[in-house]
């Protein structure tokens, strides 16, 4: 079985990628893949850590299970996301979010 | 149904808040609901008339009004004999009037507010009947104070009529707080204002003998009475109601003939009792009675206006009424009351016919032999001329012969006066009464012609009313109206007839019209013109009815205005220039403060506002508004607390 | 104690680490955003691979379903809706490119030295639990985050829609 820190050392990859895309992307749509690498990294990590560290067996699913929330609510983040993309889309007939700059005071 | 007395004045009060209210668009159809509201109370009247003539009753009807701790305010009607008999009376004339005033309004551009204004005043004259207590007669009274004011001043745009609405108002007015002083000593006194509850209430007092709560009572009623001087026009107050001629001549009739002037003596006849138990104020209601009757009848002699001498005639008249309630003739002032206000409503009828068909003048100089032109008038006018006059059998002889029969047993000076009054009266209404219908007429270029049909309808029914009205109180009927009345035990004076009374009263009235008929026959024996140069002072006095206006110009009115116009120049000079000083003062200090407002403190919002500018333009570089340079920044944030955390753990 | 990994296990999943940190990185750095999502496709089907080099077979499957069956499609939709043609010519980056790559590397950087010096100690034999003690669990000890994701992906449903609905079909 490969021990648990080769998949760590993927998952603070998978993290970095993502965040370098979230600030890069100048599409929405990018940003909203690249938060979806981050959520994916975040539960590799936890069922990693399920499967490798555990104290009890009471607990052995707890990991598993986060991930499973985890895909939930990425789900459900990005259905909105991905929503809102069409709104600003509808409003500005554009994705790019350096073309839009309402929040600058 | 013992409310039924109620409903009397609401009906009225009913067609005035739909004749105001709908007036433009009801037009001429106004006075068919004030005839239709009139007639029906009429109606009422009589029903209510019947049923305590028959049982001799006293109606009462009341409801809790107010209440403060023990003390109630009842409010409500209460109809006895007295009242019963004022109401009839009054919805007859009136309605009578009312129909008259359909022919003589005809054609006003106001007709119709002419008839909200009658109805108001016949509510407030029904309510003033039927009141069973001195809180809500005031309130009546003060409705037909308002209603005399309108409707005497109708013609506003006359600067005379408005003058003499003010005169009637104000004139008034003074009776008015008379009344209401007398009032509210009445409730301090005696605790109560209804009538019922008086009528316990003062002899019990009375008979207490204490001097403090005699005095208390008499000045009541001494106020009480002031009220009435001012409202039936007596002397000193009597001035208004000749100037109170400029009001259409309906008006005339209905409320300072028939109604509104009675009111004065009706509220006497309601708190007779308190008058009853206290002489001294009794001797003054007498004195002041008879002192009118004498002196307007001085008056009405030389005046040349038609109405004017009707006028100072209703002023004798009224004296006489309050001359009898003075001499403790109850019944026969009251009697005289309901009599007078027929014939009198009869000849201010036919005067204003006379006046309607002469177009307009008043001046009884121009007129004559009208009889042939105007026949229905003129007989209705000579049996009113008649009865005024006190000739048997009609009305006004018996009632007069009642009062100058209480005068005889009680004052012999005032009989003189009044028996000197009764000669007066019909020598200056025949007087009248040939100047205007006989001989040629004086003015040929007006075409006299008879009023139509509406008009004289009533003036025949009154002129029935007028000569018929006496029998059933004549000694004949045994005195059957003064009976009718319930005269209350306190206020009955059973007088013996008296033929020497009696006779020559009817000997002055005969000698008074004989004396008008040589002076102003057609062919005079005895010109009035010489009889004037002869009487030289006194005959100037007359005209200028003993200079009472300028005597009060004199003393009252030109010191007001004196006063007002030296406060008018204190308040300019001194007042004003007070209040312009401080305005001065305060703008000069305003403009201080206002440099000290524009450089201090406007400069430090200035520069507050100065740096937070400066500010917002460094830190605004930062917001650019654009998500990703947030983001990075997030994230070196995040970095850097990551870095801290580790950093701390190992 | 566990048996140590297989050199086949090894190859495995040097080769699953492969595709899913390459296709990450042509995620975030491709012009044209339809090829960014099938390289995301690849990459979480990476993913659902070390799930089952994990022994985590049944969060692998439901982890292909999610992603790849409904999320992925998502975007693809999303993509054709928005997305113009000539678009896709365009520079997909921005300008903070260089202060991006170097707080990534900083933070990777950081995370790598954390997680490699942290003394980590296994569990002796690694009991993978099946679908049953799963299920078992979700239904028992985690009802109630069950019952409140639920919740949230109605919600998530129901503020999707709303979002999305054309102006003129509000009356």
């Amino acid at each position: 079985m490969i021990p648990l820190a080769p998949f760590l050392v993927v998952s603070a990859a998978l993290v970095a990628i993502g965040v370098f895309g979230a600030l890069t992307r100048r599409s929405a749509l990018g940003i909203l893949m690249s938060i979806e690498l981050i959520i994916n990294a975040a539960a590799l990590n936890l069922v990693a850590f399920s499967q490798h560290i555990r104290t009890s067996d009471a607990e052995s699913t707890a990991g598993q299970m986060f991930a499973l929330f985890a895909m939930a609510i990425a789900a459900a983040a990005a259905a909105v996301g991905l929503s809102i993309v069409i709104c600003i889309y509808r409003n500005s007939k554009t994705v790019n979010v350096d073309k839009i700059d309402l929040m600058r005071w | 149904m013992d409310f039924l007395p109620a409903l009397i004045p609401v009906l009225p009060l009913l067609a005035f808040a739909v004749i105001i209210t709908n007036g433009r668009r009801l037009g001429w159809s106004a006075c068919l609901v004030a005839v239709g509201a009139s007639l029906t109370s009429a109606v009422l009247a009589a029903l209510v008339y019947s049923r305590v003539l028959l049982s001799h009753e006293t109606l009462a009807w009341s409801f809790e009004w107010v209440r403060w701790g023990e003390t109630a305010l009842r409010m409500g009607v209460r109809i006895d004999g007295l009242g019963a008999l004022m109401l009839f009376m009054v919805t007859v004339v009136g309605t009578l009037i009312e129909i008259y005033a359909i022919g003589y309004m005809a054609g006003d551009k106001t007709f119709s507010r002419f008839f909200a204004f009658v109805s108001l005043f016949m509510a407030g004259m029904l309510g003033l009947v039927v009141a069973d207590n001195l809180l809500l007669l005031f309130v009546s009274w003060e409705i037909m104070g308002l209603c005399s004011y309108f409707l005497i001043g109708f013609y506003f745009h006359r600067p005379s009529a408005a003058a003499a609405g003010i005169k009637a108002f104000i004139t008034t007015r003074i009776g008015d707080v008379g009344l209401l002083i007398g009032m509210i000593l009445l409730w301090w006194t005696a605790g109560t204002l209804r009538f019922d509850e008086l009528l316990l209430a003062v002899p019990a007092l009375a008979g207490l003998g204490d001097a403090h709560v005699d005095l208390m009572l008499t000045a009541a009623a001494l106020l009480i009475f002031v009220g009435t001087i001012g409202k039936s026009a007596q002397f000193p107050l009597h001035v208004w109601l000749p100037d109170a001629m400029e009001g259409p001549t309906p008006v005339s009739a209905l409320i300072h003939a028939a109604t509104m002037v009675a009111a004065g003596v009706f509220l006497v006849a309601r708190s007779f009792i308190l008058f009853a138990q206290f002489p001294a104020a009794l001797t003054v209601v007498a004195w002041v009675g008879g002192f009118t009757a004498l002196f307007a009848a001085l008056i009405a002699l030389t005046q040349n206006d038609i109405k004017r001498v009707l006028a100072y005639s209703t002023l004798s008249q009224l004296g006489y009424m309050v001359m009898a309630l003075g001499l403790g003739a109850y019944a026969a002032g009251m009697f005289h009351l309901i009599t007078h206000a027929f014939f009198k409503a009869l000849l201010f009828m036919g005067a204003g016919a006379v006046i309607h068909g002469f177009h307009h003048v008043q001046d009884m100089r121009r007129m004559g032999g009208l009889w042939g032109k105007m026949p229905w008038t003129a007989w209705t006018f000579l049996v009113a001329t008649l009865a005024i006059s006190g000739i048997p059998p009609l009305s006004g002889f018996w009632s007069k012969d009642e009062i100058l029969l209480g005068a005889f047993h009680e004052s012999p000076v005032l009989w003189v006066a009044g028996t000197f009054t009764a000669f007066l009266t019909a020598f200056y209404m025949f007087r009248l009464f040939f100047m205007t219908f006989t001989g040629r007429q004086r003015d040929g270029e007006i075409h006299a012609h008879e009023s139509p049909a509406v008009m004289i309808l009533p003036l025949v029914v009154l002129a029935v009313g007028a000569a018929l009205l006496g029998i059933p109180g004549s000694p004949w009927m045994g005195l059957w109206v003064q009976h009718s009345l319930d005269v209350p035990a306190y206020a009955l004076a059973h007088h013996h007839h008296s033929n020497l009374v009696m006779g020559l009263s009817i000997a002055v009235a005969v000698a008074g019209i004989a004396l008008a008929w040589l002076m102003y026959a057609p062919r005079p024996t005895i010109q009035p013109a010489r009889v004037a140069r002869a009487m030289g002072r006194l005959y100037t006095l007359s005209l200028n009815k003993f200079h009472i206006d300028e005597i009060y110009a004199a003393l009252i009115i030109n010191p007001t205005r004196a006063l007002a116009r030296g406060s008018f120049r204190f308040d300019l000079g001194l007042i004003d220039g007070a209040v312009n000083g401080m305005g001065w003062l305060q703008r000069a200090l305003a403009s201080l403060k206002g440099l000290f407002d524009k450089w201090v403190v406007d400069g430090i919002v200035n520069l507050l506002a100065t740096i937070v500018q400066a500010l917002s333009a460094v830190f605004g570089l930062i917001q650019t508004g654009r998500v990703h340079n947030y983001l990075l920044l997030a994230s070196l944030g995040a970095l850097v607390i990551a870095c801290l955390t580790w950093w701390n753990m190992g | 104690m566990t048996e140590p990994a297989s050199l086949l296990a090894w190859i495995a999943f040097v080769c699953l680490v492969a595709v899913t940190v390459g296709s990450a990185v042509l995620v975030v750095t491709l012009r044209n955003l339809f090829h960014a999502v099938l390289a995301l496709i690849a990459s979480l089907l990476g993913v659902a691979g070390l799930y089952l080099m994990l022994l985590a077979e049944f969060v692998a499957a439901i982890h292909v379903l999610i992603y790849v069956g409904a999320v992925a499609t998502l975007f693809l939709f999303v993509i054709m809706l928005t997305v113009r043609i000539d678009d896709a010519a365009l520079r997909q980056s921005n300008r903070q490119v260089i202060p991006a790559i170097a707080l990534c590397g900083a933070g990777l950087a950081l995370l790598l030295a954390a997680l490699l010096a942290a003394p980590w100690t296994p569990v002796e034999e690694i009991r993978p639990p099946g679908v049953q003690q799963i299920g078992h669990d979700m239904l028992t000890t985690y009802l109630l985050p069950f019952e409140v994701v639920s919740l949230l992906l109605l919600v998530a449903l129901v503020g999707a829609v709303t979002l999305a609905r054309r102006e003129d079909q509000r009356t």
